[in-house]
């Protein structure tokens, strides 16, 4: 009996079109990821199961942690019109530049005084600068001005209430948190959202 | 002169020196592989970097109606002290006369310990209250987060309430007046 045989297929597949769909692919992701601005106070937040995501606009983050608040806004228009607020209150005045700078610029930690020195500073000197947190003690209470700001500032952009995120280091001491949660609570904001990472039910 | 010089090296004879033609086809195996780790690397990258929030809603400070304690029943109550290095105790009712099997107690933190706790005494409020005739009076728990807590676990509380979820018959809430029994208890041994 005569064996059939088989006809042997090549092992070489064509990959061109294969080729084409993957760098159409990876273009398209590489264009829609937004470059990560490094943070001007890196914390390490604790995680929850809970997996809502923070909202994208309209959102003033208070990192905390050392000690120390830093201050974040989302959207541009905000943030200048937030900028020129606080330029009013404590009779700082800012430039075109400036106010440009402060729109593009990540979150900061300083006195409204020494904002203009952070704002002038080339982004990659001022996660090194030492930033020593916004204050909010009674007397100098610029943070509790900040979130104020901010509020005005984005109800008359967006016409929406700015919501308030809070992201704490794991390690802090709960006074410091509380003390962030009275400021804003002062100002009748009692709801919050807790920057977490995630995890499983199964720790 | 119409003529095709067709062996390969002839060699000399000033016929035309005719480049070799290159196979056209190129291995993409490779470039793929490469294509496809980058798009996986962005893809991780865009999704997965998105924080995750949890909400967090406290009572209106009004100072105004500081006075107006509301009454609860204690068998409801259950409260969680939380100290320092990651110290937690839970005691069921008043302090002074705690019920059955709720006096104050050690736990630790995640799926082991408080966890199937706050199941078991959501469980027996339940059975409690329907007794009653109150079916959807569940359980309350109060979050005493000492000084010397820190924001691990008071976010690590907030997660075992939305693992349990208490929020959906029963209550939470984070109270910072601590009274000096408190105090002791989460002081000494």
């Amino acid at each position: 009996m005569a064996k059939i045989k088989m006809k042997k297929k090549s092992t070489s597949t064509d990959m061109t079109a294969m080729c084409d769909v993957a760098f159409l692919l990876l273009t398209f992701f590489i264009l829609t990821a937004t470059a990560k601005i490094p943070e001007a106070l890196p914390v390490d937040t604790p995680s929850s199961t809970v997996q809502t995501k923070v909202p994208e606009t309209d959102l003033a983050t208070l990192t905390v942690g050392k000690g120390k608040v830093f201050f974040d806004l989302k959207g541009r228009e905000v943030r200048v019109r937030t900028l020129e607020l606080m330029g009013e209150k404590y009779n700082v005045t800012f430039t075109d530049e400036d106010k440009k700078m402060f729109s593009l610029m990540e979150g900061f930690g300083v006195p409204i005084s020494n904002l203009k020195q952070i704002i002038e500073m080339k982004s990659s000197d001022r996660s090194k600068a030492g930033q020593p947190g916004v204050p909010m003690d009674s007397l100098d209470n610029q943070l509790k001005e900040w979130i104020y700001n901010a509020r005005i500032a984005n109800i008359e952009v967006n016409d929406k209430e700015l919501q308030i995120a809070i992201k704490g280091d794991a390690k802090e001491e709960y006074p410091a948190i509380r003390k962030v949660m009275d400021i804003c609570q002062d100002q009748k904001i009692n709801s919050f959202s807790l920057v977490t990472g995630l995890r499983t039910e199964d720790f | 002169m119409a003529e095709l010089n067709t062996d390969g090296g002839g060699g000399g004879k000033g016929g035309k020196v005719r480049s070799k033609k290159q196979n056209s086809k190129v291995d993409l195996t490779a470039m793929v592989d490469l294509a496809f780790l980058l798009i996986t690397f962005f893809m991780l990258t865009t999704t997965l970097s998105k924080p995750q929030s949890m909400s967090l809603g406290l009572p209106d400070k009004n100072e105004d109606d500081v006075n107006q304690d509301i009454k609860v029943d204690e068998n409801r109550t259950m409260t969680l002290l939380l100290g320092a290095d990651n110290k937690l105790i839970r005691y069921v009712g008043l302090l002074a006369t705690p019920v059955a099997g709720g006096a104050p107690k050690d736990f630790s933190y995640g799926k082991d310990g408080i966890r199937k706790e706050l199941i078991a005494r959501n469980k027996m409020v339940l059975e409690y209250s329907a007794a009653k005739g109150k079916p959807k009076d569940g359980i309350i728990v109060i979050i005493k987060p000492s000084k010397k807590s820190n924001y691990k676990n008071i976010v690590d509380i907030l997660d075992e309430m939305a693992i349990v979820k208490v929020g959906d018959n029963g209550s939470y809430a984070i109270v910072n007046d601590f009274t000096p029994e408190e105090t002791k208890l989460l002081e000494g041994k």
